[in-house]
């Protein structure tokens, strides 16, 4: 039947079927990959001007590998990315909670506040956080690792933990309340009724709203920019120092790194959650508000 | 169906705590320093003194820096439309695709999103400057052309010149279309998924063409989420601060660049915090201008 169907005509609705639609897709498709694509391969090329191809090599992966630097720089950012995640998660969650399920006075207020962290432009927030910690709550230096990356970590969380509401909430509509009222009924206390109901509810959006922290924490330059120090460097800062002075097949060698890293926690969350619920997880539904 | 926080206060503030405090603490104390120093002055090397001044809003709009701010809504601007126009159809297509399909174009579109931005740069700038692939490719193609012509007699083309594709403002405009196209196509997608679709299949019985049936019956039932997706790109786009840094010239500079500046180089804190603020309520008239919007259509269409 489907294979029939293939063959028929394209119906009226059918645009992916109609070749100036697909010409079209194919052309983005391009534009968003080639670039990405041409990085990827060029950092096996063997030039160091890094242009014509001129053979397989794999010394700038060998490099990159003895770059103590940009290894230190990378292990920081995963560090700071896990932990702003998991408390991330945790007050995103307990936001969610509590906007889902209480009345109270200042509501939309708050409702108002925790929008905030996501409208507000990057670099507003890295200069709200330079200042902070310049002046309010100077983060003492010569911590050891990892304690010396809590400015980051805190900052991480400011930008984080109001999209895992988003996304925590979301999930908090379609729970149906008799659930609570049947544990209630068999003698459940408060804190169990959440623990045992509402938390296993609310689980397939926490794993999603930590992918989501994850990724923007790894992802962010600018607020970490203004957060951190000569010896709290991430690998997004680092790289922009590495940028900013010349294209080398370096450079290109640590991004395909990262870019395979990426595309690897990309196949974990679908093989976890499926392709529709992960692509669907972070479609950000702003036409309803 | 909320609960009154009066009948279960233990737990109200247990779960009202911690995220509040974080919030206060970690993020509105911050903003509100910055905002109080905005009307500050400079004293000393470090000190700033809160004078209660507009000195630093009466320097951000000297025509040098209305230029940048202008500058800076023109680049935003035209980065969202050039991502309405790319994205729309992509949006169109994942729409009507078969729903197999749907989750993987989304993916696909999503994917380099989830791309850390700054290798998206890089791997811009290594496309666009002068000895990168555009120009590589061009110029190959321009000396076959050149070779081609010899062979049928006519005189070779001139030496081939790269083309200045980096360090300019088309380089800032294509970088930011390049990082925010996802933040278009997905609302779009969202508003054109919840269509009526008997509403498009009428319009085409009754003889209206495809692009008729778009313009006429599918963007004005869209519109709320053609809107969010105008905002969703825009705001982020106006506040953009690597992509200017990395691929604009000494002309492309826009606000975010001109507020590092003040913060990192000028060392004059009060301006830039002058200027972060008016950033700020930017973003907030393009949030309450949408809204308007989309309430004046609802209010319509009841």
């Amino acid at each position: 039947m489907s294979k029939r169907s293939l063959r028929s005509a394209a119906g009226p609705l059918e645009y992916l079927r109609r070749w100036p639609l697909q010409a079209w897709l194919v052309m983005v498709g391009l534009f968003l990959y080639a670039p990405l694509l041409t990085l990827m391969a060029f950092s096996f090329n063997d030039s160091k001007r890094n242009i014509v191809w001129k053979g397989f090599t794999l010394k700038y992966y060998d490099k990159v590998l003895q770059n103590d630097s940009l290894i230190a720089a990378f292990g920081n950012s995963l560090t700071i990315a896990a932990i702003s995640t998991l408390i991330s998660v945790i007050l995103g969650a307990m936001a969610a909670l509590v906007l889902w399920r209480f009345k109270f006075k200042g509501k939309t207020v708050l409702d108002g506040a925790m929008a905030l962290p996501i409208v507000v432009p990057e670099i507003c927030m890295g200069v709200a956080m330079l200042v902070f910690f310049a002046k309010v709550m100077p983060w003492p230096t010569g911590l050891p690792w990892p304690l010396n990356l809590g400015a980051i970590i805190i900052a991480h969380v400011s930008f984080s933990f109001p999209f895992v509401a988003v996304v925590v909430r979301a999930r908090l509509a379609s729970f149906n309340r008799e659930l609570e009222e049947a544990a209630k009924d068999l003698g459940a206390g408060e804190f169990m009724t959440i623990r045992d109901v509402l938390i296993p509810h609310m689980q397939p959006s926490l794993i999603a709203g930590a992918l989501l922290a994850f990724t923007l924490s790894l992802d962010d330059f600018v607020i970490t920019f203004f957060t951190s120090g000569p010896d709290t460097v991430t690998f997004p800062v680092k790289v922009y120092s590495m940028v900013r002075f010349s294209v080398t097949p370096e450079v290109n060698a640590a991004s395909t790194i990262l870019i395979v890293f990426t595309v690897l926690l990309t196949a974990l969350a679908i093989r976890l959650q499926g392709a529709a619920a992960v692509a669907g997880g972070h479609a950000p539904d702003a036409s309803s508000k | 169906m909320e609960q009154s926080w009066k009948r279960a206060k233990a737990i109200f503030a247990t779960v009202l705590g911690p995220p509040l405090a974080w919030l206060l603490l970690f993020f509105l104390i911050p903003l509100t320093i910055v905002w109080v120093y905005s009307f500050g002055t400079n004293v000393g090397l470090t000190e700033i003194a809160f004078t209660g001044t507009f000195s630093n809003y009466a320097r951000a709009i000297e025509p040098l820096y209305v230029g940048i701010f202008l500058k800076s809504v023109g680049v935003a601007g035209l980065t969202t439309l050039f991502c309405l126009i790319v994205g729309f159809p992509v949006a169109l297509a994942i729409t009507f695709a078969p729903d197999r399909l749907k989750a993987w174009l989304i993916l696909l579109v999503m994917l380099p999103f989830w791309t850390n931005l700054l290798i998206r740069t890089y791997a811009l700038i290594a496309v666009l400057r002068t000895e990168g692939y555009v120009n590589l490719s061009l110029g190959w193609l321009w000396t076959h052309a050149s070779g081609l012509m010899t062979m049928v007699g006519l005189s070779p083309l001139t030496r081939f010149e790269p083309l200045e594709l980096l360090h300019n403002n088309f380089a800032v405009v294509f970088g930011l279309v390049y990082v925010h196209l996802p933040f278009m196509v997905l609302p779009l997608y969202s508003a054109l998924d919840r269509l009526d679709r008997s509403l498009l299949e009428a319009s085409l019985d009754l003889g209206a063409g495809h692009f008729r049936t778009m313009m006429m019956v599918v963007v004005p039932l869209a519109l709320p989420g053609i809107a969010s997706g105008i905002l969703i790109t825009f705001i982020p786009a106006l506040g953009a601060y690597l992509t200017p840094d990395l691929l604009g010239g000494p002309d492309s500079q826009m606000i975010a660049n001109i507020i590092e500046r003040q913060f990192k180089r000028a060392n004059d804190w009060p301006f830039g915090a002058a200027l972060s603020f008016l950033l700020m309520y930017m973003t907030f008239i393009a949030i309450a201008l949408q809204a308007m919007l989309a309430k004046r259509k609802t209010e319509a269409g009841s």
